[in-house]
């Protein structure tokens, strides 16, 4: 893919989530010659993201979409070029490493963070994918106000599905939490909005079978996994919040990936580090993935915290060590 | 040319005749941020062959209904008022270019 004459960057940074854009402001400021492949649909999670109230220094909670324009913002005054394009296939190979995109270019560099996040799942219901922007939606925020005074189920049991719902509240005249299991696993904080709203209601251990409607949603049809109990429900607007799976497609087969698509953090033992007794203390780099000079940052590897300030974190990490194997290379 | 901005009084005359792409935004919407920069870049390429417009939905919610869009952005494609395409979500750049492609418009 990468043609000899043609410009190398220091680092190519696949994706423009928290993680990507946190990556490219450290190598940038660093004076590292910085590329993100930001995506079509740039930005990440966030730019499906209502109010963000756990983002450090926004005392009065930030728009997600908002967040993201100042982080991009922020990386551009370092100089990094950002290209609104999507990443199709890389050459982990050898390097300079290259990634291809959409409109057919390749971006050569030396190193590469992967920063691809990861995107919302679909319960996979036969009318579903019919039926998406006619009353089946992944995003709240973007669509809660066409369902003014119309009955809405919110399919889900972590953060995103308590968020969804309280933010569907200020529309919908009802809201149904719909769960699988007899618990939800989100924050006690977001629990406690959905379960202390007289607007919203609970269903527990019942799972989605289908979602019913011709030219918009009319229903859902739902069954109770302890009773086997099979029942309809009028809606007008179903919101998918069932948690979300890395986006890792063009990675496969380049990087170690886990069972379930996540990329992988290698120790590399090339790297240990040993100190002056002869005792293992750790390892230089620990963002790298399975291949040396390729990094990993946020939710594409994430499986335990998922969230923005963690996301940035894990770039700021990455960066940091781009900067240093690069040097030290 | 900018996309122009439909109401319902001057929609049906705008649309009736020709290829008219519109998007249905709002200031709220994240994602049709995203899409507002490159609805405004089509306008410019396709300038005398599209009419690139936008409606608002909170401006216009009887258009929004009409039209049943129920999530945005949703752009749809107009040949001589009847639709004929229409994308639901931000395609991007190349998701519109192949909406228009699809349809034979370009």
């Amino acid at each position: 893919m990468y043609m000899d004459g043609e410009l190398v960057y220091d680092v190519v940074i696949i994706g423009s989530g928290p993680a990507g854009l946190a990556a490219a402001v450290y190598t940038s400021r660093a004076h590292m010659k910085t590329l993100v492949i930001a995506g079509v649909k740039w930005g990440g999670q966030l730019m499906i993201t209502g109010d963000v109230e756990n983002y450090p220094g926004f005392p009065d909670g930030i728009k997600g979409p908002e967040l993201m324009e100042r982080m991009r913002r922020q990386a551009e005054r370092f100089g990094v070029v950002i290209m609104d394009d999507d990443a199709m296939d890389v050459q982990f190979e050898k390097r300079p490493f290259s990634v291809k995109t959409g409109r057919g270019a390749a971006y050569a560099g030396e190193s590469v963070i992967v920063a691809t996040g990861a995107e919302a799942k679909w319960l996979g219901l036969p009318n579903e994918q019919r039926l998406i922007g006619r009353g089946v939606s992944s995003c709240a925020p973007c669509d809660a106000p066409f369902f003014m005074n119309k009955g809405v189920a919110v399919i889900g049991g972590g953060d995103a599905a308590m968020e969804e719902s309280v933010v569907l509240t200020k529309f919908a005249s009802a809201v149904t939490v719909i769960h699988r299991k007899d618990s939800f696993r989100a924050s006690k904080i977001m629990q406690d909005r959905v379960l202390h709203n007289d607007k919203i209601k609970v269903i527990w251990d019942t799972e989605i079978t289908d979602v019913t409607g011709e030219d918009r949603v009319t229903g859902l049809k739902m069954k109770n996994l302890k009773t086997g109990e099979e029942r309809e429900m009028p809606v007008e607007g179903v919101f998918v919040a069932i948690g979300h799976s890395p986006s890792t497609k063009i990675f496969q087969g380049k990087v170690e990936t886990d069972a379930k698509g996540y990329v992988k953090r290698i120790k590399h033992e090339k790297f240990k580090m040993i100190n002056e007794n002869g005792e293992a203390i750790g390892y230089e780099y620990n963002t790298m993935t399975s291949v040396e000079g390729v990094f990993v940052a946020g939710d594409v590897h994430d499986i335990h915290y998922r969230q923005a300030v963690t996301a940035a974190g894990y770039g700021c990490q990455a960066a940091l060590e781009v900067e240093r194997w690069l040097s030290n290379k | 040319m900018p996309a122009v901005h439909l109401t319902k009084s001057d929609f049906d005359e705008k649309v009736k005749s020709g290829v008219v792409m519109v998007d249905f935004w709002a200031e709220w919407c994240g994602p049709c941020k995203m899409a507002a920069p490159v609805i405004d870049e089509l306008a410019d390429e396709y300038s005398g062959k599209v009419t690139v417009a936008k409606v608002d939905v909170d401006g216009e919610p009887e258009l929004a209904g009409k039209f049943g869009v129920m999530s945005i952005p949703t752009v749809i494609l107009f040949k001589d008022g009847n639709e004929t395409a229409r994308q639901v979500g931000f395609a991007g750049k190349p998701g519109y270019v192949q909406l228009l492609t699809k349809a034979g418009v370009v």
